[in-house]
């Protein structure tokens, strides 16, 4: 790695020594990276590596850890004495301008308490699992003085997970512990609950020493700051990166955070609490990124959007800044997709086999929320599906949601379907899928920051019927495409969802081909169809809520219509019935 | 006809003129109403100013009694109920889009106007007002080639699905996109059964039992009543489209005569506004 060669120094700090390692060019602007607790700098390996190209990168390893002294009796592990360590490692590697501050675990809740008492200091303040103790404290009072149910499963949510705290509390055991060899376990465990492998540095050959010795971090700072917590306002503008499966940390907790930070951005990932160890990749990014929003370096479209989406606010949208990709949006339940998430803040890009549709889906989209792009598209067409993905991530990014949509309808007989009647909807609804999946889920994978795929599925997935072979063939396999695919990315943080819209009314009923008739009969059908659908009355809009419901929520399969929802219900409890009812000639 | 009341006879240019004096009053009586609207005026307010405005011009009766729509109800989000048309104590704000729609009678005369706009500035409303543009031309010119109503009427759904917009005179009663209008008279008291004029409902009441036994109907709507070549006569035309929390609408009198067909008036706001915005 360029610029990779670590200087090591020692700086007396208050009472002790810390070892300080420094790399990069100390021209540029410093980033000063905290670690927590049981580590030491070496935790920070990955995430330096990849900032050093730009800027000055400072770690030192925390009293009573890795090579700095360790200091005896819990009043020495006090915030006043990690402050000075703090201020004395500033004042050697960057004395006289302000640092980018970046906290992990205990290094993060330090690094609160840097903020709040020193904030002329600091540039910028990264955040990660490990949050401002004078707010946990008033979170937890907030939280019990309106004890309402999500409240209480919230508090006692934190609480199980904090397990350990009250644990160090208990005097000798914990050091025992340590010394005695529960560091292996440790770090076993680190690989089979984080995916966090042990590797040269971490864990820390010290740790039963680190792990022992900084037990006092938690008995000089904890009960006291939790039960008398103070204002923890500051004014350093503030990025938290909160990983959704963090086994100490609840996400719940930067609840109310606003309150107290004016300058605060919200990043979450799906991943373990030792994230700058499972995903250096996407912290040292985020951490860049908050850098150069802070400092107002220029940043590409998919940068601006990213801090833009992070930032906390009142009018903050709940979409904003992610882009969103829909197929077949140029009419139907796609155009209303589109607009639900550009009314959210979303960029969308909507694409569609009509390039006209979708350019209108895009202007009307761009009255709602950011300006969208349009893409004449067709999705059973891999190499044009190919080109798209490759444009959409070269002009605008990875997306952050995808939804697979397009479909054509196809009904008659089976025995009157052509071989090019099959090949037609399956290239479509199930090809097109594919191809939506398969690229944009590899785009998403590599940037790993997560993601969501919906892909339309429909009821007759699981609604067995003599007068849509083809179609609800090719449905069902959508359906059970996205199940496995679910299932393969859970790990990346990337939902997918099957949407069964069951009967709205689009003009997927003017578009279907009824196989077997003539070109007369043919009208004659999708006009009583589309009447039939006009009738039932349910809008695409309602299928478009859905859709951005079950993104938030990461739903696995959602039948919208009351009659999918039964559908779906039926074929669990009876398939018999369903069978029966799949015999009705409604063509 | 004995019963004092006729309809338009397009072929007097001297009859079409008192119609088209009539909803020449009206537009001036929108423009000046709508001046008036400021932020905090209920929509009862903007009927109880179009109502005084009309009766101090000399209308005697109704076909129906002033209307306003503000915000969100410019496209009749969540109406189920015929009662939700009339006015309420909504308020005007920044920003919101309103409509305007009376149909008063003067002399016999009527018209039935419909006066969109918003108050400052809203992109989607600037949008949806351009693109209504359209269906003056699109219903002008299928008229002119004498397709079934009820075909024109499909085909302006057609468009406004195609602008991704939704259709909302559907919300109507009888889901009308228009209506014959003609010369009001009759026997009942002038009157209002609220919101339409007595002698209005009498006079359509009449019309719908005539018309249906010539296979027409004086509502154009989609429905198979209305499965016939345009009729010839005065026609009020309303086509409502809306977008989200934003309805525009234009409403004004088609004259249609055996073979051809024009507005009453091209000299109108919207049809003003839309070339200025063409031209700009």
């Amino acid at each position: 790695m360029s610029g990779g060669d670590v200087r090591v120094r020692r700086v007396r700090g208050d009472g002790v020594d810390l070892a300080v390692y420094e790399q990069g060019d100390p021209a540029r602007p410093t980033v000063l990276l905290v670690h927590g607790y049981p580590d030491t700098h070496a935790v920070w390996d990955e995430v330096a590596a990849r900032l050093v190209d730009r800027f000055h990168v400072v770690r030192y390893d925390v009293r009573g850890s890795g090579a700095s002294s360790r200091p005896y009796g819990r009043r020495r592990y006090t915030f006043a004495y990690l402050m000075s360590d703090l201020r004395a490692v500033l004042d050697a590697a960057a004395p006289d301008r302000k640092v980018h501050l970046v906290g992990h675990d205990w290094g993060s809740i330090q690094s609160w308490e840097a903020v709040r008492t020193m904030p002329d200091r600091f540039a910028s303040f990264t955040s990660i699992s490990g949050p401002s103790l004078d707010h946990v404290g008033r979170w937890f009072r907030a939280g019990l003085r309106r004890p309402t149910p999500r409240n209480l499963r919230r508090l006692a949510g934190q609480g199980l997970r904090s397990w350990y705290i009250g644990f160090f509390q208990t005097p000798l055991v914990p050091e025992v512990l340590w010394r005695a060899g529960i560091g292996r376990p440790f770090a076993r465990a680190l690989e089979t609950g984080e995916g966090v492998a042990p590797r040269p540095g971490h864990p820390a050959r010290t740790l039963p020493r680190d792990g022992s010795a900084g037990v006092g971090l938690y008995r000089a700072n904890m009960p006291q700051r939790l039960l008398r917590p103070r204002d923890p306002s500051t004014t350093v503008p503030t990025q938290v990166i909160v990983p959704t499966r963090d086994r100490f940390v609840s996400p719940h907790l930067v609840g109310g955070l606003a309150a107290h930070v004016p300058d605060l951005s919200l990043r979450t990932i799906a991943a373990g609490h030792w994230v700058p160890r499972s995903r250096p990749d996407v912290v040292a990014r985020w951490i860049a990124e908050h850098i150069d929003r802070v400092t107002g370096a220029p940043l590409a479209p998919a940068q601006e959007r990213a801090v833009r989406g992070a930032r906390v606010g009142a009018d903050r949208r709940p979409f904003e800044g992610a882009l969103v990709v829909v197929t077949g949006a140029g009419s139907g339940i796609g155009r209303a997709t589109a607009l639900a998430f550009a009314e959210r803040g979303a960029e969308v890009v909507a694409a569609d086999v009509d390039g006209a549709a979708a350019r209108r889906t895009a202007e009307l989209a761009g009255l709602l929320g950011p300006a969208a792009h349009a893409h004449e598209v067709d999705v059973s067409d891999r190499a044009a599906m190919e080109d798209f993905a490759k444009a959409v991530e070269h002009d605008l990014g990875v997306p952050d949601v995808v939804v697979n949509n397009a479909g054509i309808g196809m009904a008659g007989s089976f025995l009157d379907h052509t071989e090019d009647d099959w090949k037609r909807v399956l290239d479509v609804n199930l090809w097109g899928v594919v191809h939506g999946s398969r690229l944009f889920a590899a785009q998403m994978k590599a940037r790993g920051e997560g993601g969501h795929i919906v892909n339309t599925s429909s009821a007759a997935a699981f609604t067995p019927s003599r007068t849509l072979p083809a179609y609800a063939t090719s449905k069902a396999a959508v359906l059970m495409l996205t199940e496995c695919l679910r299932a393969e990315l859970h790990g990346d943080g990337i939902g997918v969802t099957a949407i069964c819209p069951g009967i709205v009314n689009t003009n997927i009923t003017r578009t279907s081909r009824f196989v077997g008739r003539s070109d007369a009969d043919q009208e004659t059908n999708r006009r009583r169809a589309s009447r039939a659908y006009a009738l039932r009355g349910f809008g695409p809009e309602r299928v478009a809520e859905q859709i951005v419901a079950s993104v938030r929520k990461n739903r696995a399969v959602v039948p919208v219509t009351p009659e999918a929802r039964l559908a779906h219900l039926v074929a669990r409890v009876s398939p018999a019935a369903m069978r029966r009812l799949a015999r009705l000639n409604l063509g | 006809m004995s019963n004092k009341v006729a309809l338009a006879r397009t072929d007097d240019a001297a009859e079409l003129d008192r119609f088209r004096e009539i909803q020449r009053l009206c537009y001036q009586c929108a423009d000046e109403v709508a001046a008036t609207l400021e932020p905090g005026v209920t929509e009862r307010e903007a009927c109880r100013r179009m109502r005084r405005w009309l009766l101090d011009h000399g209308v005697d009766d109704w076909l129906h009694v002033p209307f306003a729509w503000f915000g969100d109800r410019t496209a009749f989000r969540g109406f189920r109920i015929p009662t939700q048309f009339l006015p309420t104590n909504v308020r005007l704000e920044e920003g919101m889009p309103y409509i305007l729609d009376f149909a008063p009678v003067r002399d016999g005369y009527c018209a039935d106007i419909g006066y969109a706009g918003v108050l400052g500035e809203n992109r989607v409303w600037e949008q949806v007002d351009a693109d209504l543009a359209a269906h003056r031309e699109l219903i002008l010119g299928l008229v002119r080639e004498r397709r079934k109503f009820a075909d024109i009427y499909a085909e302006v759904d057609a468009l406004i699905d195609r602008q991704g917009y939704q259709n909302r005179h559907r919300k109507y009663p009888g889901r009308v996109i228009g209506h014959q209008v003609g010369v009001i008279g009759g026997l009942l008291p002038k009157g209002v059964a609220f919101p339409f004029g007595v002698r209005f409902l009498q006079t359509i009441g009449r019309e719908l039992v005539k018309e249906r036994m010539a296979g027409r109907s004086p509502l154009w709507n989609g429905a198979r009543q209305s499965q016939h070549p345009p009729t010839p006569g005065l026609w009020a035309v309303e086509p409502h489209i809306g977008f989200r929390g934003v309805g525009v609408k234009f409403e004004e009198l088609l004259v249609v005569t055996e073979d051809d067909a024009y507005w009453l008036d091209d000299d109108l706001p919207h049809v003003r506004r839309w070339a200025a915005r063409a031209a700009a």
